[in-house]
C-alpha cells in the first residue's frame, strides 16, 4: 500500500489531482443542480417560515463547509509545522479564497433570513458572533500569506495563525452548546431523529451539501495545483536573477 | 413553473443570486489565475530551454 506521504510529493500530486479533478468537479455540479433545483423547485413552504425555508439549501451547506474548510486549512497547516511539506501548506492557501467565500455566503443568506424570521438582519448572539470572527480570521489569513515575501516564513506564521484560528471555527459550530443562549437554533442536521428536520427538507439539503463538500475538493486540487506551479515559477525567476 | 414564494421572494431570491454569484466568482478567479500562472510559468521554461 503507498504512503499518504507520497501525495507530498509535487509531482505525484500533479498526476493524482489531474486524475481526481474532472470526477469531483463532475459530481460536485450534479449535486448542486439536484439538490437546489429540488430544494428550491419542488419541497413545500414551512408552517411557521413560509417559504424562507428555501434559503436552508444555500446557507446551511456553506455554513459547515466554511468551518470545514478552516479545520482542513488547520490539519494541512500541522502537516507543514511538523512535516514541511510545501504540498500541504499550499493546499492551505488555496484553501482559504474558497472558504472565505463559503463564510460570505453564510452571513449574508443568514442575515436575509434572519431579517423576516428575527426581525433584525443581525445578532450579537454567540454563533454569529464567532462565524464573523472566523469570518475575519480568514482574511488575516489571506492578508498574511500576501504581506510576507519569504514563502517558508508565510506558511510558519499563517500556520500559527490557523492554529489560533481554529478556536473560534470550533465556537462557531458548537456555540449553541456552550451558552446555550442567543437567536439562533441548534444543528440543523442530527442523527436523532427526532431533532432532524422532516426528510421533505433533509434528502435535498445533504444532496446539496454533498455538492458543496465536492465543490470545496475540487476547488482545493485545482488552486493548489495552480500554487504549486507559481511556487516553482517563483523559483525558476529567481533563479534567473542569480544567474 | 417558478414556486409562489409570497411576500419572502426578495429574501429568497436575493440568497439564491448572492449564493450563485458568489459560487460562480471564486470558480471563474481560479480559472483565470490558474491560466495566467501556467502561461507565465510556459514562457519562462521555453525562455530558459532556448538559452
Amino acid at each position: 500500500m503507498s504512503s499518504l506521504w507520497e501525495y507530498a510529493n509535487p509531482r505525484k500530486f500533479m498526476a493524482t489531482s489531474a486524475f481526481l479533478l474532472p470526477w469531483t468537479a463532475g459530481i460536485a455540479a450534479l449535486c448542486l443542480v439536484t439538490g437546489l433545483v429540488w430544494g428550491f423547485f419542488f419541497t413545500p413552504d414551512d408552517f411557521r417560515q413560509g417559504s424562507t425555508v428555501k434559503i436552508i439549501y444555500v446557507h446551511v451547506p456553506a455554513a459547515i463547509m466554511a468551518v470545514n474548510a478552516w479545520f482542513m486549512m488547520l490539519v494541512t497547516s500541522i502537516i507543514w509545522v511538523i512535516r514541511r511539506h510545501h504540498v500541504s501548506v499550499l493546499a492551505a492557501k488555496a484553501a482559504a479564497p474558497v472558504g472565505v467565500v463559503f463564510t460570505v455566503i453564510a452571513l449574508a443568506t443568514g442575515a436575509l433570513w434572519g431579517q423576516p424570521m428575527w426581525g433584525t438582519w443581525w445578532e450579537w448572539d454567540p454563533r454569529l458572533t464567532s462565524f464573523l470572527i472566523l469570518f475575519l480570521f480568514y482574511l488575516g489569513y489571506m492578508a498574511l500569506w500576501e504581506a510576507i515575501e519569504n514563502p517558508d516564513s508565510a506558511a510558519d506564521l499563517t500556520s500559527v495563525l490557523c492554529l489560533v484560528g481554529s478556536v473560534f471555527a470550533v465556537i462557531s459550530r458548537y456555540a449553541l452548546l456552550f451558552w446555550n443562549q442567543g437567536l439562533h437554533q441548534g444543528a440543523t442536521l442530527s442523527l436523532d431523529a427526532e431533532q432532524n428536520i422532516s426528510n421533505v427538507y433533509w434528502y435535498p439539503l445533504v444532496i446539496t451539501l454533498a455538492g458543496f463538500g465536492f465543490l470545496f475538493i475540487a476547488l482545493v486540487l485545482y488552486r493548489t495545483r495552480t500554487e504549486i506551479r507559481a511556487r516553482r515559477l517563483k523559483a525558476l525567476i529567481a533563479q534567473e536573477r542569480m544567474a | 413553473m417558478m414556486p409562489d414564494l409570497g411576500t419572502y421572494a426578495v429574501p429568497v431570491l436575493s440568497s439564491y443570486a448572492v449564493s450563485l454569484g458568489l459560487l460562480i466568482a471564486v470558480v471563474a478567479a481560479s480559472i483565470w489565475k490558474a491560466r495566467r500562472v501556467r502561461a507565465r510559468l510556459e514562457e519562462v521554461e521555453t525562455r530558459r530551454g532556448r538559452s
